[in-house]
């Protein structure tokens, strides 16, 4: 018995001894020599950082190269942590179900589309996650979905379950149709038309979410009791009431798509008022206007940088908005809302520097550990730090310069994004393309 | 005379004399101590540039400060002569979703006789915005249809519309019929050859157009020589077609496929035209038929998806780099009202994708002078030109820097703007 164990024991440690490497090829790297600008734990100015397994191990300088792994030289670039997107429809197959007011039933996170070439978009500008939200043309929309931009992978993939679930709101001229064109016969206005509809009506769900909520609190009361009484009946079951009880239970959180700052402020109290969280505001062009309400309520923001006067709630979006609020101390993050714009996220978000004079690392922080803050994954992304996940992206210039290029985007230790991989192909292919047709028919 | 009057007379010529002193003072201004950047020829560090009447008097390493002038520290402040938006919709849209406020397409497809100067908001809030980063110029568009009107050039500054033109026509703004129909996202360029064989009907109908408004000019000739002969009807399209078959006035044709840049170039041969090529997404593949074809380009705003997905990620973002290689004159563009302040990103942009950092610069100051023909009175820091400098903290094309001073025309422009406005007015809630 003693030798079989002693036997078993000395078979581990010579299979240890002589076991092939412990991580695999996937998701595992060493990049080498950067400026590694972690965002919350300063700045290295030549070192590397070690994946494992999709992990990041160590972060330090000279870290020797476990045998077979894929080694980058980052030297002369900045390596900084994958950027994070928190408002944009990408990678969906619909975004709006406009039809009715009210649709929290209507989950884009069933309809992520893994083709979408905006992932690629994302990928070139650095991105490895975006929140992909409900669109705006309801009070409630629907619940959205948190992506990592892995390209090539299908939809189930890339979805982040340890995220926040969230559940689009919106306010203002999208979801009372201000820009709609009434036509003779065609359907009649949808109520809302007004902001005072819009609160009213997401009142009156919210106060039908509570009947149902306590309702099935009930129910289950009884029913876990020791004498259920007899014909025991569950109430009935509302697809757009869980998600509404999920959300007054604290299960959820909002989102919610707004402007103006009567607006907002009304949003808040609409949540204290049934108890649900907004984790963040989106847009909110006037947020400047009450930054002391937000940080005192602990509401963030998911703004535009200077896309604004597109329409009238828009007309007072100043691009000081940004780095105002940040310092009054909201949560703040620099969104694309774009398949196009997210590729230059980090030009966004550079000029809350301009306009607000944040240094460059609150600057960054727009687009990392803020939105990752935002969406409830700041334990696994949003930084560059032992523990968290390997998402990373190299720059060719500090990410907050006009000048600079994304080269290199890296989620979990795997490349998806790589410029002089791609440089090359393309030289192949133009080579192709301008060689002399050799032959012909025969 | 007697010499009480003679008395009187010597008072109220010095008076006068003090009057018209002091209506039309001779202001000297010194920018002193800057890190110059002309763009044409080399950086100066520390150097001097003396405004005198609107006008750039001295620009130097070693210039004298005139007496009684007005000095100005700019130690540690570079110097920029102030940048030219290629294209823009400054003054003729305020909320692009609001058409009330939204002057820019008209109806109809056949327009040249709209002038965007005679709807410039001179008081637009963008104008401001723009001017505070460093943007002393900027053409002005109308757009859509098949000819749009006559864009104009103004200065980022003046009381009135007028009081803003630097030209007030500057071109005749034609939508050339495409695989992509007009501006407005790439939606339709690459798919189906409907639109191509209705773009060739287009094509078919400007030339016609153009054949027209010439016959209408021979005519009206004839009538001018023959006073038995009668005067062709008025026909209001010819009438303001007239300028561009002249040859007076430059047309500026948008274009964006490499095929319809190909096609654009025959016709502008074809009708001896005076021109200048907007958009041209596609131009890197055509790069050597534009450059001999000696016709510059406008580059459209970067913020924008590839044309067609073949065309690589970074297309429109290495374009401009892969023109200006092959010798072909860019200029850049916002493309924009509400972020026409963005003009020198996209000039960065370009620059991170392979063209020179110089050029880029050149590409929003003398390069788009040189277009549109303004290049003797602005576009540079040198003697002789109108004094429309820009005192940053920094590289003119980085987001970072700060616009500390803009000067249009000698005068200092008020840097507050619609952002600082509503920044300090609730910076007061504390």
């Amino acid at each position: 018995m003693n030798k079989t164990i002693t036997n078993l024991l000395t078979s581990a440690i010579v299979l240890a001894l002589i076991a092939p490497p412990a991580f695999s090829a996937e998701g595992s790297i060493l990049i080498k020599n950067g400026t590694i600008l972690t965002v919350t734990k300063g700045v290295m100015v030549k070192g590397d950082i070690l994946v494992i397994n999709g992990v990041i191990k160590q972060i330090g300088e000279n870290i020797p190269a476990p045998e077979g792994i894929k080694v980058i030289d980052a030297s002369g670039k900045y390596v900084i942590p994958g950027l994070i997107d928190s408002h944009t429809h990408i990678a969906l197959a619909g975004t709006n179900e406009g039809s009715e007011a009210i649709t929290p039933e209507a989950d884009v996170g069933e309809v992520v589309n893994a083709d979408d070439v905006s992932i690629l978009t994302a990928l070139s500008g650095g991105v490895t996650m975006v929140h992909t939200m409900h669109g705006s043309s309801n009070p409630i929309g629907g619940p959205n979905v948190v992506l990592k931009m892995k390209w090539g992978k299908p939809s189930e993939e890339l979805i982040v379950h340890e995220a926040l679930r969230t559940l689009k709101f919106a306010l203002g001229e999208n979801v009372k149709q201000s820009s709609r064109t009434i036509t003779v016969g065609g359907p009649p206005p949808r109520y809302p038309q007004t902001r005072m509809g819009t609160n009213a009506i997401i009142r009156r769900e919210m106060l039908k979410a509570r009947v149902y909520m306590e309702e099935w609190d009930r129910y289950n009361k009884l029913k876990a009791s020791k004498t259920p009484p007899k014909n025991l009946l569950p109430p009935r079951k509302d697809l757009r009431m869980e998600v509404l009880s999920d959300l007054l239970r604290g299960k959820i959180v909002a989102r919610c798509h707004d402007y103006q700052a009567t607006e907002a402020l009304e949003f808040m109290g609409l949540a204290k008022e049934f108890g649900f969280k907004v984790q963040a505001l989106e847009h909110t062009w006037e947020a400047y206007k009450i930054a002391d309400e937000l940080a005192a309520a602990k509401v963030g923001i998911s703004v535009f940088a200077d896309s604004w006067a597109y329409k009238m709630e828009a007309a007072e979006g100043i691009a000081y908005d940004a780095g105002y609020c940040a310092k009054k101390g909201v949560l703040v993050s620099i969104n694309s809302d774009s398949g196009e714009r997210i590729r230059r996220l980090f030009n966004e978000a550079g000029k809350s520097m301009k306009y607000g004079g944040l240094t460059e690392n609150e600057a960054l922080s727009l687009i990392t550990i803020n939105p990752a803050i935002q969406l409830g994954v700041e334990k696994i992304v949003g930084s560059l730090e032992v523990g968290k996940q390997g998402d990373i992206a190299i720059f060719n210039e500090h990410p907050m310069s006009a000048y600079t290029r994304c080269e290199m985007t890296i989620i979990e230790g795997d490349i998806y994004f790589d410029r002089a991989e791609y440089l090359k192909d393309r030289e192949e292919a133009d080579k192709k393309a301008q060689a002399p047709k050799k032959g012909g028919r025969p | 005379m007697t010499k009480r009057m003679f008395l009187v007379c010597v008072i109220m010529g010095l008076t006068a004399g003090w009057i018209s002193a002091q209506a039309q003072p001779a202001k000297v201004i010194a920018i002193r101590g800057a890190k110059i950047i002309p763009v044409v020829g080399d950086d100066i560090e520390g150097g001097t540039i003396i405004i005198k009447d609107g006008k750039i008097e001295a620009v130097g390493k070693d210039v004298a400060i005139p007496s009684g002038a007005e000095v100005v520290e700019a130690k540690g402040l570079c110097a920029y002569p102030g940048m030219i938006d290629g294209y823009s919709f400054l003054g003729l849209q305020e909320i692009s979703g609001v058409s009330a406020t939204v002057d820019n397409r008209e109806t109809g497809r056949i327009n040249p006789q709209v002038r965007a100067i005679e709807a410039l908001r001179y008081d637009s809030m963008h104008i401001p915005i723009a001017r505070s980063n460093g943007i002393t110029a900027a053409l002005v568009a109308p757009t859509g249809g098949l000819i749009s009107g006559q864009s104009t050039l103004i200065k980022l500054d003046g009381w009135t519309n007028r009081e803003m033109v630097i030209k007030s026509q500057a071109a005749m703004q034609i939508e050339f019929p495409g695989i992509r129909g007009g501006r407005g996202g790439f939606g339709g360029m690459g798919r189906g050859g409907a639109v191509t064989a209705d773009a060739t009907r287009l094509i078919a109908e400007l030339k016609e157009l153009f054949k027209n408004a010439r016959y209408y000019q021979k005519r009206k000739e004839f009538a001018a020589k023959n006073p038995a002969a009668a005067q062709p009807e008025f026909q209001e399209t010819l009438e303001f077609i007239l300028p561009v078959v002249r040859g007076e006035l430059t047309v500026m044709i948008s274009v964006h496929s490499d095929q319809d840049i190909k096609a654009a170039i025959q016709f502008v041969k074809d009708e001896s035209l005076k021109a200048v090529f907007f958009g041209v997404e596609q131009g890197w593949k055509v790069a050597d038929d534009l450059k001999k074809s000696n016709i510059p380009v406008i580059i459209s705003s970067l913020y924008d998806m590839p044309p067609v997905w073949d065309d690589g990620y970074d297309s429109l973002f290495r374009n401009p780099g892969v023109l200006n290689k092959a010798g072909v004159k860019i200029a850049f563009s916002s493309v924009s009202a509400s972020v026409a302040k963005d003009l020198p990103y996209h000039a960065a942009k370009a620059a991170a994708f392979g063209l020179d950092k110089k050029e880029a610069l050149k590409a929003v100051t003398i390069y788009p002078a040189e277009i549109f023909g303004v290049d003797k009175i602005m576009g540079s820091l040198e003697k002789g030109k109108t004094a429309n400098i820009v005192l940053s903290d920094g590289d003119i094309l980085e987001t970072r820097t700060n616009i500390k001073k803009v000067y249009i025309d000698g005068q200092e422009t008020d840097m507050s703007n619609r952002y600082l406005e509503l920044l300090e007015k609730f910076k007061k809630r504390g």
